[in-house]
């Protein structure tokens, strides 16, 4: 009987395996089309970052500052993913906005950016001179990341904070009304 | 059964939620320029407890908050044995003490704290902030983050809170070395220019 049993399970296992091959080749094309090396990666100092943190239209823009290398915000960033494509049709921007370092670019964020399939807009911030740029952010952030600004031209909030997707969706909430 | 899987859905998501409020309640909102900062008793690398008032001799302290694991610590590793090598003999040594917690960053444990100060060199104490009391206390939020302190009749004050220098990618580079002139103005009696600064940096683990 329990010979049978495995038989079994082989014989499940082995056509699964079969018709996975196929969705693997799939799969493979698909992210063929969108090969690393194809990734450009929108690369700013912060002069250049700032009018996305004050853009003046009628969208929500959340803006979260994350890095490859920052396991809390790792964590998070599916949630981000989730809003932005579930509020794809309403007037919703989100960005992401990476710290990672330049040298890690080519390495770590382009296959990151892959791997993880991420759909929200990407942009990167090169700048040195925190110490300056950082309290143009939000006067209360000291530098510890993740961070995020959600704002649109009547209100604007910075929480020095990790999200549950239930916690983000709620405070977006509060811009959508 | 239905009910039994909503349920069981509702108990979790009250039971992450409870433990992320709980996460935002913590604060404790730390020190800031002219405090009096706490000494500890921390378990440092050679197995030995360390604490500020063993250094009978030091004029003041930079103590540094760092970890193995985050990058822009490990990127200041270098500028950390300098500022120690520079400071040390001038009565200012840099104290380094580790956050995070351990189970959430396992390449942070003790042993790899040993084996990262022996491959590097470490000429300071590296201390391991075990039930991570002490952080919370100065109110350090990331690594590195140091505060520099001034050994006075009251207690250590603290004097300059923030980052090393200003540029996190190339100690060639940089244009202001913030600890360094802060240490250089406590030694010639001068006033600290820039007493606190920001700086990108890790956050610091704890178990959720």
């Amino acid at each position: 009987m329990k010979y049978l049993i495995v038989c079994c399970l082989l014989v499940f296992v082995s056509c699964k395996n079969n018709k996975k091959v196929d969705e693997v080749f799939n799969e493979e094309v698909v992210v063929e089309k969108i090969n690393r090396d194809d990734i450009k990666l929108e690369i700013y100092d912060f002069n250049g970052l700032e009018k996305f943190l004050n853009q003046e239209d009628y969208n929500v823009h959340v803006v979260n500052f994350w890095a490859t290398w920052c396991k809390p915000c790792v964590k998070e960033l599916p949630h981000f993913e989730t809003l932005n494509e579930k509020y794809k049709d309403k007037d919703i921007e989100v960005l992401l906005v990476s710290l990672d370092f330049p040298k890690q670019y080519d390495k770590k964020l382009k296959p990151f950016i892959v791997e993880h399939n991420l759909k929200s807009r990407i942009l990167v911030l090169d700048d040195v001179d925190m110490n300056t740029w950082i309290p143009k952010v939000n006067k209360d952030w000291d530098g510890a990341i993740p961070v995020t600004l959600i704002y649109n031209s009547k209100k604007r909030q910075f929480y020095n904070q990790t999200f549950t997707y239930e916690e983000l969706e709620n405070e977006l909430k509060q811009f959508l009304n | 059964m239905k009910y039994l899987k909503f349920i069981t859905i509702i108990a979790v998501i009250l039971f992450a939620s409870a433990f992320t409020i709980s996460n935002n309640v913590s604060g404790e909102k730390g020190y800031d320029i002219g405090d009096i900062a706490t000494d500890f008793k921390l378990k440092n690398i050679d197995g030995k407890m360390l604490s500020l008032a063993d250094y009978k001799d030091a004029k003041g302290f930079i103590v540094i908050f760092t970890c193995n694991t985050c990058p822009f610590a490990v990127g200041y590793e270098d500028r950390i044995i300098a500022l120690d090598k520079k400071y040390a003999i001038k009565g200012y040594p840099v104290i380094a003490i580790m956050p995070n917690n351990t189970d959430v960053m396992p390449g942070d444990r003790m042993d790899a704290m040993k084996a990262r100060a022996a491959s590097k060199g470490f000429t300071f104490p590296y201390l391991m902030d075990e039930g991570q009391k002490i952080y919370p206390q100065y109110g350090a939020t990331k690594t590195p983050h140091v505060y520099v302190l001034q050994k006075t009749n009251k207690g250590n004050i603290v004097k300059y809170i923030g980052a090393i220098d200003d540029n996190y990618k190339d100690a060639a580079l940089v244009n202001t070395k913030y600890v360094e002139n802060a240490v250089d103005a406590l030694l010639g009696g001068k006033e600290i220019k820039d007493t606190k600064t920001r700086a990108i940096g890790c956050t610091i683990k704890i178990k959720k």
